[in-house]
């Protein structure tokens, strides 16, 4: 437990005896007034015995301080019966002398009354019982039980008065337990003798339900957290839970993990959940949300990551049973010590409780994500105020520890519109999914949307999934001439987009065709007129090699003519013919 | 205020009633508490009883042991059962009553 974590400022603080009791030291910021009485007080069957004994054990177990119990109500050997199922060893802790136990026997029938007298004996006993082990802790359960023995009330209560004052003296913590009165904090007003810290546990019942809440009703010279806190016993002892005090300031991961479903992470713009987000996947019934949800406990524990899954509606078999059915193997996972699988219904105890067990186990299995099916199931056992005060301190919880947690929530189908989950999470929670059905013609088709997923950017689509025998599989988008189109208008529409893909493709084919065909015909036309041309070509160069000729022999004819008028005989002429 | 059918062999008068002052150092109270027994066993008990006077001053460890919260606390150990008395034992009347003490002049024992 840290102590003192919240101390802001440098100034000299109270000095405090940290209690050991889970919570109890965050809510008192560091624990009880060191060396000072506190009055723990409520009603019949709250606990207050047991946080004082807790108190005491803790304190020798934990930080090396004996302690000494002086009861006035349960022998020692009751006391001891009492806690045993606790784990606490009584007799063990007293026969090392860490401990002792002092049965205060008060009996009005055995006691006559006459004259004067005072409580020193009370006074030696506990000074001989602090004494001869070193107690730095005392707790005194219930006083009061003195005024039924003493019938001088006067006397009694400057002796009480005088006791207080005695073990302020004598320097050791002490808590004293009493009844809660009417009206009064404590039946015989012992509040107005202990002014240091007074504690007030308070055992509620609302719709059949038992909440308790402890409250810190004053802690002179220090702060402390004012609400009031549920608290619960179970089998490790008492436990508080401060956990609303958290604030917002947990370290967060850049790291992406899958969905482990492949076409989900792509909606997303960076392939996945953020590590420590909190998730929400929100939809009416049968949308596939436990399955969605063990789908990303299976990814995880593919990734080889440990992972916890609540199951409040389903037992581990089922759930096994059921996942396999579409595709998803969750056995050899339990078998690895991977996946660890918490069935309970909600109803079989309280919210705290629920909220204590789930502690529990995040802390023995330190899992690196949480699946929680579904979070609805909670309303059953606490009011909606409760249950969202309960979300968000698991919620933070989980982040504080970096843990991924998906939460299903289940909405009933008249909510469906306002898309809104009735614990009102869905503000507390970094990705959000919802997933629905969409009623069609004689049909229903789940459909998936992601509604907001912080630090990233997402899909805006809706994308039809199916659950196959390969798990969760979405399909593409299909739009239609009325946006987007679903289930057998979806498969209408692809066998319609078939026959076209098909008549295209044959179309293409027969231009194709054409094409070669008048490629063929230009390119023998092409051919006919080159052979035309050269044709032609030919003939030009005939003739124009006749003209050359001719030119020729018309020259060499008027030189002939040339020379013979000139009186030679050409005779050299008839040579070059 | 027949005893006999119900204690088998109590030999009434030979008994030896034992008395315990506890008190704690020598306060008024204290004093007061053992000179009024003192006086009202020599009245009532004399040679029959034995007296012993603990200050839980010196022996703390004693207190438990006879479930000791007030001071000065009367213990009457013998006859049983076991008797307590608080307060500096002015009211001679209520002593008797609660040691149940019949003055000895009373008929029957």
């Amino acid at each position: 437990m840290p102590e003192n974590t919240h101390s802001p400022t440098a100034h000299k603080t109270l000095p405090k005896t940290p209690t050991g009791i889970d919570g109890l030291d965050e809510v008192t910021e560091g624990g009880l007034p060191q060396g000072r009485p506190t009055l723990v007080c409520g009603s019949a069957g709250c606990g207050k015995t047991l946080m004082a004994l807790e108190f005491l054990v803790r304190g020798i177990l934990t930080y090396d301080e004996p302690g000494v119990l002086m009861t006035f109500e349960e022998t020692a050997a009751e006391l001891s019966a009492n806690v045993a199922s606790l784990g606490f060893d009584l007799p063990a802790l007293q026969a090392q002398h860490k401990l002792r136990l002092d049965h205060v026997h008060v009996d009005r029938a055995e006691i006559e009354e006459t004259g004067e007298y005072d409580l020193e004996g009370l006074f030696i006993r506990l000074g001989y019982a602090i004494d001869s082990i070193g107690a730095k802790r005392v707790v005194l359960d219930t006083v009061e039980a003195l005024f039924a023995g003493f019938p001088n009330e006067g006397v009694l209560r400057s002796e009480i008065r005088r006791l207080f004052r005695w073990l302020k003296d004598k320097g050791v913590t002490t808590i004293i337990t009493a009844e809660r009165g009417d009206g009064t904090l404590t039946r015989q007003g012992l509040e107005e003798y202990v002014s240091d810290c007074v504690i007030l546990l308070d055992n509620r019942i609302i719709d059949q339900i038992t909440t308790r809440r402890l409250r810190i009703v004053k802690y002179r010279g220090s702060t402390h957290g004012t609400n009031e806190y549920p608290y619960l016993i179970t089998e490790d002892g008492f436990s508080v839970l401060p956990i609303t005090s958290l604030n917002l300031r947990h370290e967060v991961s850049n790291e992406i993990i899958s969905s482990g479903v492949p076409a989900l992470d792509e909606m997303f713009g960076r392939g996945g959940y953020y590590r420590g987000s909190s998730l929400l996947l929100s939809g009416t019934a049968g949308t596939a949300k436990t399955t969605l949800g063990a789908t990303f406990a299976a990814a995880a524990c593919q990734r080889n990551e440990r992972c916890l899954l609540f199951a409040f509606e389903e037992s581990p078999p089922q759930l096994i049973r059921n996942m396999r059915s579409v595709g998803i193997d969750l056995q050899p996972y339990i078998e690895q010590g991977l996946l660890y699988i918490e069935a309970s219904r909600p109803t079989l105890n309280g919210l705290e409780r629920h909220l204590i067990t789930i502690h529990k186990l995040i802390k023995e299995h330190k899992p690196h994500v949480v699946v929680i099916d579904p979070i609805t199931n909670l309303i059953s056992v606490g009011s909606l105020l409760e249950v969202r005060s309960m979300l968000t301190r698991l919620i933070d919880f989980l982040k504080v520890q970096n843990i991924t947690a998906l939460f299903t929530a289940l909405i009933s189908p008249h909510n469906v519109q306002q898309e809104a989950t009735e614990e009102g999470v869905s503000s507390l929670v970094d990705t959000w999914i919802s997933v629905r059905d969409l009623e069609g013609v004689g049909e229903r088709n789940r459909v998936l949307t992601i509604l907001k997923s912080r630090g990233m950017s997402h899909s805006n689509q809706m994308r039809e999934f199916l659950i196959t025998d390969q798990g969760v599989q979405l399909l593409d988008v299909v739009i239609g001439p009325s946006g987007i189109v679903t289930g057998a208008s979806r498969l209408t529409h692809q066998l319609q987009d078939n026959a076209q893909t098909v008549f295209r493709q044959q179309e293409l084919a027969r231009k194709d065709r054409e094409l070669e065909r008048k490629r063929r015909v230009l390119e023998a036309t092409i051919n006919n007129l080159r052979t035309e041309f050269e044709s032609v070509e030919e003939e030009l160069r005939q003739i124009n090699n006749e003209e050359v000729t001719h030119q020729q022999a018309l020259t060499t004819g008027r030189q002939q003519i040339a020379h013979a008028s000139s009186g030679r005989q050409p005779a050299p002429e008839a040579d070059s013919l | 205020m027949e005893n006999t059918p119900i204690a088998p062999t109590p030999p009434l008068d030979p008994e030896t009633w034992e008395l315990r002052l506890y008190v704690a150092g020598q306060t008024p109270k204290s004093l007061a508490a053992l000179s009024n027994l003192r006086k009202y066993c020599e009245q009532h008990l004399a040679g029959r009883y034995q007296l012993e006077v603990i200050d839980l001053l010196q022996n703390p460890q004693l207190a438990e042991g006879d479930q000791i919260l007030a001071i000065p606390t009367l213990v009457r150990k013998v006859p049983a059962p076991i008797r307590r008395i608080i307060g500096d034992l002015s009211n001679k009347e209520r002593v008797l009553v609660g040691l149940d003490i019949r003055p000895l002049k009373d008929p029957g024992h």
